[in-house]
């Protein structure tokens, strides 16, 4: 197995799992996010407004995380450095 | 299929590539511009209005009630920076339903250039409102020992803001050209309804988080001054 081999196996590898781990992990913080904001909104629906404007800024701030992993994913899917650096060098 | 717009090249402009991202952003204003100049052009009083009139004074009142909601004080002082990245995002978002039109914000450069815009805003808007040593000593806040986490987070707030709007919107297109090839006649258009979704709250999300971090740099003094004038204020707050 040459190295271009071994370097695609391993990225597709590794692209699987850094969603598998990243989004569920992010997804279980957000469902407790959105759990307590619900409950606050049946304790108090008056501050509706606040309360959604706050889950919502904070439901960003925690599925960028999830949003780095995906990217991580992609780039080593679609634009892995090492696999056109060793592309190159083969071709060479 | 391209994971970014920059990679689709039209033609060479001394040292710079004219790609997707460059055209669509350009198309974007024009459509804003001359959109808004047609409008604005016989603006009225009477008791009936334009249909365009209506609709730009409809999303003027809401993004000035959303910046009120967030700020507590004069919208307009924030209205024009905070308004413009809003509806920049909004309808390059919104137009990724068009077919051939890719959306300028799933690049990395367009993303990366509207929080290095928001990166320069925050110490602007908070120079202006408490001069520069007031700017400054809220670095040392709450002591000085968090000097080098709140240098940080300037910079890591910063690529995050860029990175989760750039990964949402690729995200999007990726999914309808992945579900295309998959399940071509059916799904596409909910994956698409979806994306349109994701786009404006994507929209939403950006300006707002600009917002927070922009009031945040100018309002910490004003709370202060409230509360020490908070004594012999409280007849007029009450």
């Amino acid at each position: 197995m040459d190295s271009a081999e071994l370097i695609g196996m391993i990225s597709i590898i590794m692209a699987g799992a850094t969603v598998g781990i990243g989004a569920p992990i992010t997804a279980i913080g957000e469902g407790w996010a959105v759990s307590r904001a619900m409950s606050a909104l049946a304790q108090q629906p008056d501050a509706a407004p606040v309360i959604s404007r706050t889950l919502f800024i904070g439901l960003a701030m925690t599925e960028s995380s999830a949003i780095y992993c995906f990217v991580v994913s992609m780039i080593l899917i679609f634009a892995n450095p090492f696999w056109n650096y060793f592309a190159g060098l083969a071709g060479a | 299929m391209t994971i970014t717009p920059d990679a689709i090249v039209y033609g060479q402009l001394g040292p710079f590539a004219i790609n997707a991202t460059l055209v669509f952003s350009w198309v974007v204003m024009a459509l804003l511009v001359v959109g808004s100049w047609l409008v604005t052009r016989r603006l009225s009083t009477a008791a009936s209005v334009s249909r365009g009139q209506l609709l730009l004074e409809i999303v003027l009142t809401t993004i000035r009630r959303q910046i009120r909601d967030v700020v507590d004080e004069d919208p307009d002082r924030y209205l024009p920076f905070i308004g413009t990245l809003f509806l920049f995002i909004l309808v390059c978002n919104v137009l990724a339903i068009v077919p051939g039109f890719r959306p300028p914000t799933g690049s990395v450069s367009t993303t990366s250039a509207l929080a290095l815009c928001v990166f320069v805003a925050v110490p602007a808007f908070g120079i202006a409102s408490r001069g520069l040593g007031g700017y400054l000593k809220s670095y040392l806040r709450p002591t000085p020992l968090m000097l080098p986490f709140n240098l940080l987070g300037e910079v890591t707030r910063t690529i995050s803001l860029s990175i989760r709007l750039f990964g949402n919107m690729m995200s999007g297109t990726m999914i309808a050209a992945v579900a295309l090839a998959i399940a071509p006649l059916f799904f596409p258009i909910i994956m698409n309804a979806l994306g349109l979704l994701i786009g404006v709250i994507q929209a939403y999300i950006f300006s707002i988080l600009a917002l927070v971090f922009i009031a945040s740099a100018t309002q910490a003094h004003e709370e202060q001054a409230a509360r020490t004038n908070h004594s012999e204020k409280e007849g007029t707050h009450g």
